[in-house]
Order: structure tokens, then C-alpha cells, then sequence
């Protein structure tokens, strides 16, 4: 394969490879390497985008060659090889995976490799999408920069010295750096959504129990959601087509299966739709260049025959506070099992008594990093005897009054649009110093997680004021993830006409940027 | 509703078996005042006839058959303890004996 054809096929879409796989115009080895070449130029050394923690070449090489040996012979298995099968695919390093090291980006899980494989990993596994690696995110996915990784930022694809979003800002610059077509995120408050947005991305949400969290190391488990992310809305679809479903690992997991996504987003028409503004989630706060793109998404949908009716949500105000107090306190419960006992790191103090509690005591000071620390003692604050019912008691009222708003903005609309993030992307270390600026990034995305209900990022173009991504956002009433992929198609090709191709053509050549790299 | 002092987060540090320095202490009750404060109006804004909601989509009665499933051997459960014998995961002291 000629060096032109490589540079190629890292620019597919995940639907393109598949097609072009199908076809055998070309193997499941040679799509799978040239995404390997890339993450080896623009992923490593001082300026590299630092995506992935871990590169799983051999094994993604041998899934692949076997997907090229079994199309090879023909007959009934090649038949049986799944649409996807030899498109490659990146996980966020929350997700456990036999054979390769799952961190979560922790210091306390560092060289820790899981007996098991999450759910979702043993659906791309039987699908035999070769998986590329492991990539980046905030410790634990606290975060909305992927600063909080204990194994270094990642860097935004289309301003090196940029956050990329968090948490899961490894999965969205992966995909928006043509390192992999597709990637797993996990989404607690808007970690698969925010990132996309700033990445000009797309990424999902599922509804809350769509796709199964088993294997996904918990943070909040009322919030986590697992999801897909890509650089069109069909690819969204395929992937969550392979990765959800019922899972009795899961006992949140919903029994009923969510429809054809993927024929919802090739159906590509919002005729007659009513497509809700939320009254609070844009205007104020938000940068200038977001609220342009926004208002030309909202005429480009109104064109194509959707009704735009404004609803209001008046208790979304509450949700960032309530989402602060409900997540910590679900954290600080479910990082508890880091102790330094059955898996990861064991610090033992500096002097005596070596009792099991001082132990603790020193494996979680030197394991976790300060947001994370920050959000276990919020979380212990707000569940502590006395303040219980003020806060966490509160916090659990308020999302029921978030979940009435959704049901009365349903019942005006098919489905709800906003921006998905107040800003474009910042730039590294600018709020690192101030946790509550970084809380606000996630405003837009956290209603979504306290009631459920599905939702979807896609690009919606450029700032005028910094020419950095601008991401929107769509909501669904719980189960309507269609509706997601329906009208996100929709938008994406109405935007796509315009600029004359897809988003990520205007990105910057990384190559040059990134400079000479250190193999990765 | 009280603010979060600097003994406060001592106490919560230790019930979280986090060891912090005085300078993390110090620092920590600052930052986290500052999330209190932002975070307080969430009491006041749900009356008391509202139900909580723990769980966005309440599923009951999720059983399944009461068969054995996979279980791990061991060997397995024991691959990433930091300190085995026998069998068994290995831990420091319970109690302080000296």
C-alpha cells in the first residue's frame, strides 16, 4: 500500500471502511496499520496529541488479519462477519480490557490489568473490530480538560496547545486526529458530549441503561452512561448498534432493545418535527460564536421543514449544584474499593504503626490526584450524618423536578436543542487553578445524566472569534435515542453542504505541528 | 446551612482514609468552600412534597435464574493484589498491636 492510500483511509468514515472492506478493495491489516502509523506521527513526544496511554498493536494486527483470512475463504463465516468487522476502534481507559492495561488514568490502578472484559469490549471483540488501545482521560473521569490524567493532558487536534474536553477527551481527539475512526467514551455529565463538541466530533449519550456499564469503572452509577465516538452521526449509530442491548451483568441495563438507530440516520428527514429551544441553556454565559452557530443550526433545520417552539426548563438552574452533590457522594462510595488491598497500588507509611487503616490512608494519598481527593471529600461531606438531607437528600428532589421539566418540554417537542458546551475549547491550565470554572463547562450536558434521557453532540462549525469548534446538542425522551441519530443526520448534512465538506477537513495538518515524535 | 472549615475536611479526610498535610488541608477547605457555597441553593430548591428520584430509570425486580455463572479462579481474583499468600489476598494489620 502507497503511503498516499494510507493517508486515505485514516480520513474514512467508519460506514466508508466498512464499504471499502466489504468490497475488498481493501484489507482489514491495511486499515488497521495506517491508523497505527498515525497514532505513531502525531500521538506521541512532547507536542503529540498524547490520545492514547496504551497502543495495542499486535493484538489489533492479528484481529484484523483474521478478519482478512476469514473473508478470504469466503463461504458462510465470511457472510456471518459483521458490517463493522476490521474497522478499528479506540476505548477510554476506564473500560476494562483482558490483555491490555486499564487505568482510568490513575496513578492507584498504574500497570493494572482486569481478568475480565467489560461488556461492551466483548461486543466489539465478537464483532471483531480490532481495537486499537486505551486512551486518555481525566483520573477517574473527573474532569472537562483531560488535565486531571495523572499520565498527562491530551492536546486538541485543532490547537496543540488547547484542552480537548474531558473527561473523555482522549477517546474525542483520537477520532478528530484520524487516529481512529471510531472510539468508546463514558458520559457521567457530558464526558462523551463536551469533548466532541470542542474536538468538532460527534458523540452519544444513550439512554441511561441503553448500553451496559459492566466493565466500565464506576464513577457516579445513576450518571455513567457508556456511548460512541466518531466523526459522523451514522458511524454513532453502527457503534451503538454493536455496543448496546440487555445485559444481565448490568441489572440498570434496560430490557428492551432501542429500535434501528442506524436506520434512523440514514432516514434524513425532520419534516413536520418540533424541535425545542431550551430557554435556559443558551444566551447568557455563553461565548458569542457558540450562540451564532446555534441560531444558523436552528434556521438550517427550520429550512428543512422542523417547527422550532421554544420550551423552558426553570429547574435546570438547580442542576449543576444538585449534579455536584449527587456525583460526589456516588463516587466517594464507589472509590472506596481503592484501598490498596485486591488491586493496584499499596503505599505503606512512613513509620509506624502498619496497620491496614494507615495503609489506606497513604495508598490513597499517593494513588489519587486532587480532583479526585476534592470530589471524595465532597462527597463524604454531603453524606455525612446532619447534612445528608440538606444535600444529598436536596440534590435527589431536584432531579426529579429535572425530570417533570423534560417530561412537559417533551410534551412540546419531539426533541430539544441547545449548544453543548458554553465555549470553544480553552486553553491547558487556564482553570486548572479554579474547580468551579470547570464545573460550568458541563451546564448544557448535565441535565441529560440527572434525568436519563439520551443525547448527541455534533458539530456545528466554527467560532468567528477563536475559529475553534463549536458543538450542538441534541435531546430525546428517554428510549428515543432515533430521534438522536434522525435529526442529527439531518443537521450534519445540511451543515456538511455548506462548508463544502465535513468539519474536520478545516483542522489543522497535524504532522507538521506535532513535529518529530518518539514512536508511540 | 454551616461552611466547610478547615477541621471539617481533617474529619472527612481521615472517615475517607485520605492522609493530607496541612498545606493539602488548608488548601482543600478553601476550594471546597467555595463548591459549598455554589452548590448550597440545591436545598432550598425542592419542597418537601417532592419525591427523590434515585435512579433516572427505575427498573424493579431485576432478578435472573439462580444459576452459578462465571466466577473467577484464584489465580485470577489475586492477579493484581499487591500481596498474596495461599490463595488469599494478604493485608497489613488490622489492629495496632504495639
Amino acid at each position: 500500500m502507497t503511503e498516499t492510500n494510507s493517508t486515505e483511509l485514516i480520513r474514512l468514515s467508519a460506514a466508508q471502511l466498512a464499504a471499502k472492506l466489504a468490497a475488498g478493495e481493501v484489507t482489514a491489516v491495511e486499515v488497521t496499520q495506517a491508523h497505527l502509523d498515525r497514532i505513531a506521527a502525531v500521538d506521541g513526544g512532547e507536542r503529540g496529541v498524547n490520545a492514547f496511554l496504551h497502543v495495542n498493536t499486535e493484538e489489533a494486527l492479528a484481529v484484523a488479519a483474521e478478519v482478512d483470512a476469514i473473508r478470504a475463504a469466503g463461504g458462510q463465516a465470511a457472510e456471518e462477519l459483521h458490517e463493522l468487522a476490521g474497522v478499528p476502534i479506540a476505548v477510554k481507559d476506564l473500560i476494562v480490557t483482558i490483555g491490555q492495561p486499564t487505568t482510568a488514568g490513575s496513578r492507584i490502578l498504574e500497570g493494572w490489568h482486569s481478568p475480565y472484559d467489560a461488556t461492551v469490549v466483548k461486543k466489539l471483540r465478537a464483532a471483531k473490530m480490532p481495537i486499537l488501545g486505551k486512551t486518555n482521560l481525566d483520573e477517574f473521569a473527573m474532569g472537562s480538560s483531560t488535565e486531571h490524567s495523572a499520565f498527562g493532558p491530551t492536546r486538541n487536534p485543532w490547537d496543540l496547545d488547547r484542552i480537548p474536553g474531558g473527561s473523555g477527551g482522549g477517546s474525542a481527539a483520537a477520532v478528530a486526529a484520524f487516529e481512529a475512526p471510531l472510539a468508546l467514551g463514558t458520559d457521567t455529565g457530558g464526558s462523551i458530549r463536551q469533548p466532541g463538541a470542542v474536538t468538532g466530533t460527534v458523540g452519544v449519550k444513550p439512554t441511561y441503561g441503553g448500553v451496559s456499564r459492566y466493565g466500565a469503572i464506576a464513577m457516579a452509577s445513576s450518571l455513567d452512561q457508556i456511548g460512541p465516538v466518531s466523526r459522523t452521526v451514522l458511524d454513532s449509530a453502527l457503534l451503538q448498534q454493536v455496543i448496546g442491548g440487555h445485559d444481565p451483568h448490568d441489572s440498570t441495563s434496560l430490557p428492551d432493545p432501542l429500535g434501528d438507530l442506524v436506520a434512523a440516520a440514514r432516514l434524513g428527514n425532520v419534516d413536520g418535527m418540533k424541535i425545542g429551544i431550551i430557554k435556559e441553556l443558551h444566551g447568557e454565559g455563553y461565548q458569542a460564536g457558540v450562540e451564532n452557530r446555534f441560531n444558523e443550526a436552528l434556521e438550517l433545520l427550520k429550512d428543512a421543514g422542523a417547527e422550532i417552539v421554544e420550551v423552558s426548563c426553570p429547574n435546570f438552574q438547580y442542576a449543576l449544584g444538585a449534579y455536584y452533590l449527587i456525583m460526589p457522594s456516588e463516587a466517594s462510595s464507589n472509590l472506596a474499593k481503592f484501598d490498596g488491598v485486591r488491586y493496584g497500588l499499596r503505599v505503606l507509611p512512613e513509620d509506624p504503626p502498619m496497620t491496614i487503616e494507615r495503609v489506606m490512608g497513604a495508598t490513597r494519598a499517593a494513588g489519587f490526584g486532587d480532583e479526585v481527593k476534592r470530589r471524595i471529600i465532597l462527597g463524604t461531606y454531603a453524606l455525612s450524618a446532619g447534612y445528608y438531607d440538606a444535600y444529598y437528600g436536596s440534590a435527589q428532589k431536584v432531579r426529579t423536578l429535572i425530570q417533570r421539566d423534560f417530561e412537559a418540554a417533551f410534551a412540546k417537542a419531539d426533541v430539544l436543542i441547545s449548544p453543548t458546551a458554553p465555549t470553544t475549547a480553552f486553553k491547558l491550565g487556564e482553570k486548572l487553578d479554579d474547580p468551579l470554572a470547570m464545573y460550568l463547562n458541563d451546564v448544557a450536558t448535565i441535565p441529560a445524566n440527572m434525568a436519563g434521557v439520551p443525547g448527541l453532540s455534533l458539530p456545528g462549525g466554527l467560532a468567528d472569534e477563536d475559529g475553534l469548534p463549536v458543538g450542538i446538542q441534541l435531546l430525546a425522551p428517554a428510549r428515543e435515542d432515533a430521534r438522536l441519530y434522525r435529526v442529527g443526520a439531518v443537521l450534519e448534512s445540511l451543515l456538511e453542504a455548506k462548508w463544502g465538506g465535513p468539519l474536520l477537513d478545516k483542522a489543522p495538518a497535524l504532522v507538521e505541528l506535532v513535529g518529530t515524535q518518539e514512536a508511540k | 446551612m454551616a461552611a466547610i472549615n478547615r477541621d471539617d475536611v481533617a474529619h472527612l479526610a481521615r472517615l475517607a482514609h485520605i492522609e493530607m498535610s496541612a498545606e493539602e488541608l488548608d488548601r482543600m477547605a478553601g476550594e471546597l468552600a467555595v463548591i459549598v457555597d455554589a452548590v448550597k441553593s440545591v436545598s432550598e430548591a425542592a419542597g418537601d412534597g417532592v419525591p427523590a428520584t434515585s435512579h433516572p430509570i427505575p427498573l424493579s425486580n431485576v432478578f435472573r435464574e439462580d444459576e452459578v455463572g462465571h466466577t473467577f479462579t484464584a489465580e485470577q481474583a489475586l492477579s493484581g493484589a499487591p500481596d498474596s499468600d495461599a490463595d488469599r489476598f494478604k493485608v497489613p494489620a488490622i489492629l495496632d498491636e504495639d
